[in-house]
């Protein structure tokens, strides 16, 4: 294999074997893509096409009755609940780390770029590096005891499984928004700061929104991280299958309705199905980020 | 010259790829000539978690016996253990369930090996001094019927529901055999027992079931009706929640799986393993429950 290439027609020097070496590595992740995409929209679309459950009924229904008899009414895979679910925790969680990702981005480019970068970077980097089991289970042994002791309810809540998440989507937005705010031209802010302003109001109203795309591009990202988020707030959420009234009541997402379920139901069943379609559901709900993040850069942010 | 080292490394590791797969295929096809000889090959048993850690104990102790043989054992739950064995890529599939309960299996293909069997008990939180439920009562607390317990003879705490998840096994065979299939109310789900456990020692007022090789006296458990969950008064037929662990094969079993699923019923297993692991051996049982629930005397 190796002497061929060496021997061959052309060199190692020559220019083909990288040509080769980089057009297969991105055609194998095209293909990965593809395929991926391709099998989860076929699987999740059986739910509706196979098992004849209307898309309206599947998204707007709160009953997920997938075991229940014919004769009692079953099986009704209605999924808001578990939606409702993603959406509040990963919003609340974006809401809640956002504005401190911003503040620890600010503080580590502008405030205190030598010892802000030399111990602010390496352990925000590894919060990025704990696995998220790690994650669910201090949240499971510390955080659901304390809001049980000092909030009430059971501590698997809604602001359990947020706060975990905020944590864990930190480390995106804040890497996301440094590059942003590290790769604005040194102008900007020397212009602000000559015309008088201070060091505060430079990064208000200079540099902030000049980085308004690495913004923008951290937010999505992280907020697309949370909603696939499944293990670390599965654990701490309680995965109750019922509309939560208030931010202390358990809830359940999609992802942890996914994972709890799929081992145990036969593939081709309508349930099995069903947890298909809310795999789709999340597949599309991330191409919508991407497809907002398209569009906000294209429109253009400044200097990126 | 830099540039020329790293596309030297990546042809190598190019290379070496190539050679590995070419090394899996000629494995495959060692594993089927073998199989024509007595006992040698290899099996996959696939399925129910709740008997994972006896069909991976059993299969150690089958294979330092039987050198050429190889019982792989996975996980991965009832559901996929059925559905793998049904369409032949599994040669074992492991459930909690018969088959005929299991949606979109097709049961006449398979054949039913009723491996040991499972009790459940209902645990509750320690702080409650609730001893006995009656099986209503067990119903109403489920059902959210009875939300304190202090309507039950208990302190007066709010009732706190941890189920397993819908499709859980363990689940089923609770729901069917203790609730009287009645339809439970929404509560905390978990994934695994463990955590089930865990939940329940540290949640007030909470109440949920396990298996009782999860029992570690950390949870209370509650007698139904006056009768204990206890491995006696299962195989006596007097303490009905428990289910059978399957090991189901697509027609009748032959070669390697036959010989595991007859090492699984040897005295090894059954008097041994299975005690050891919390089971109980499906030999010791005085009843015997087909998939409809009917029960009858040995």
């Amino acid at each position: 294999m190796k002497k061929s290439f060496a021997a061959g027609a052309f060199s190692l020097n020559s220019e083909l074997p990288g040509k080769i070496l980089t057009t297969g590595a991105a055609f194998l992740a095209i293909i990965s893509v593809i395929t991926i995409v391709g099998f989860i929209t076929v699987k999740g679309m059986s739910t509706f096409v196979v098992n004849g459950v209307s898309v309206k009924e599947f998204l707007f229904s709160t009953s997920w009755w997938p075991d229940r008899l014919p004769e009692d009414g079953g099986p009704q895979v209605g999924v808001l609940v578990f939606i409702f679910g993603s959406v509040v925790i990963a919003m609340l969680a974006v809401l809640f780390s956002a504005p401190l990702s911003i503040i620890c981005a600010v503080f580590m480019t502008e405030i205190a770029p030598s010892w802000g970068q030399r111990f602010l970077q390496p352990s925000i980097e590894l919060l990025a590096g704990i696995p998220s089991v790690v994650y669910g289970y201090i949240g499971l042994s510390l955080l659901v005891p304390f809001i049980r002791n000092s909030f009430g309810g059971l501590g698997f809540s809604i602001l359990a499984g947020f706060l975990v998440l905020s944590i864990m989507i930190l480390p995106t937005i804040v890497s996301v928004l440094t590059d942003s705010l590290r790769s604005l031209p040194r102008e900007y802010k020397e212009a602000a700061l000559a015309l008088g302003s201070t060091r505060w109001q430079a990064i208000r109203l200079v540099l902030l929104p000049a980085a308004r795309s690495g913004v923008i591009t951290g937010i999505v990202l992280g907020l697309a991280r949370a909603f696939g988020e499944a293990l670390a707030v599965q654990m701490v959420i309680g995965n109750m299958r019922k509309m939560p009234m208030t931010i202390l009541d358990p809830v359940i997402t999609l992802t942890s309705a996914i994972t709890m379920d799929m081992g145990n139901t036969p593939m081709g069943s309508l349930w099995n199905n069903a947890l298909w379609s809310m795999g789709l559901f999340t597949l599309m709900m991330s191409c919508f980020f991407i497809l907002v993040l398209r569009l906000t850069l294209r429109k253009g942010g400044v200097a990126r | 010259m830099k540039k020329w080292k790293v596309m030297m490394a990546a042809v190598i590791c190019l290379a070496a790829l190539v050679a590995l797969a070419g090394c899996g295929g000629q494995d495959v096809k060692q594993g089927a000539d073998n199989k024509a000889q007595q006992l040698s090959g290899n099996i996959t048993a696939v399925g129910s978690t709740a008997i994972q850690p006896l069909a991976e104990q059993a299969a150690t102790q089958f294979m330092a016996r039987n050198p050429n043989a190889k019982v792989v054992v996975q996980g991965g739950g009832s559901g996929t253990g059925l559905t793998q064995v049904s369409q032949g890529a599994a040669d074992i599939g492991n459930s909690d369930l018969f088959a005929e309960e299991k949606d979109g299996i097709d049961a006449t293909q398979l054949v039913d090996h009723q491996i040991c069997v499972v009790g459940m008990a209902a645990v509750v939180n320690p702080a409650i001094t609730v001893d006995n439920l009656t099986k209503q009562q067990l119903v109403d607390i489920f059902t959210g019927k009875t939300t304190n317990w202090k309507s039950v003879g208990g302190p007066d705490q709010k009732v706190v529901l941890v189920n397993r998840p819908k499709a859980s096994g363990t689940r089923a065979v609770f729901k069917k055999n203790a609730l009287g299939d009645a339809e439970e109310a929404a509560g905390i789900e978990e994934d695994s027992s463990g955590t089930v456990r865990k939940i329940i020692k540290e949640t007030p007022g909470a109440i949920g079931y396990l298996a009782l090789s999860y029992l570690d006296g950390s949870v209370k458990t509650v007698s139904l009706d006056g009768v204990a969950p206890t491995k006696e008064n299962i195989t006596a037929g007097k303490y009905l929640v428990w289910g059978y662990e399957h090991c189901y094969t697509k027609g009748n079993p032959s070669g390697v799986a036959d010989a595991f699923l007859k090492y699984l019923m040897s005295d090894d297993v059954q008097k041994n393993l299975i005690p050891q692991l919390g089971y109980i051996p499906s030999t010791e049982m005085k009843i015997v429950r087909d998939a409809k629930g009917n029960i009858k005397n040995k």
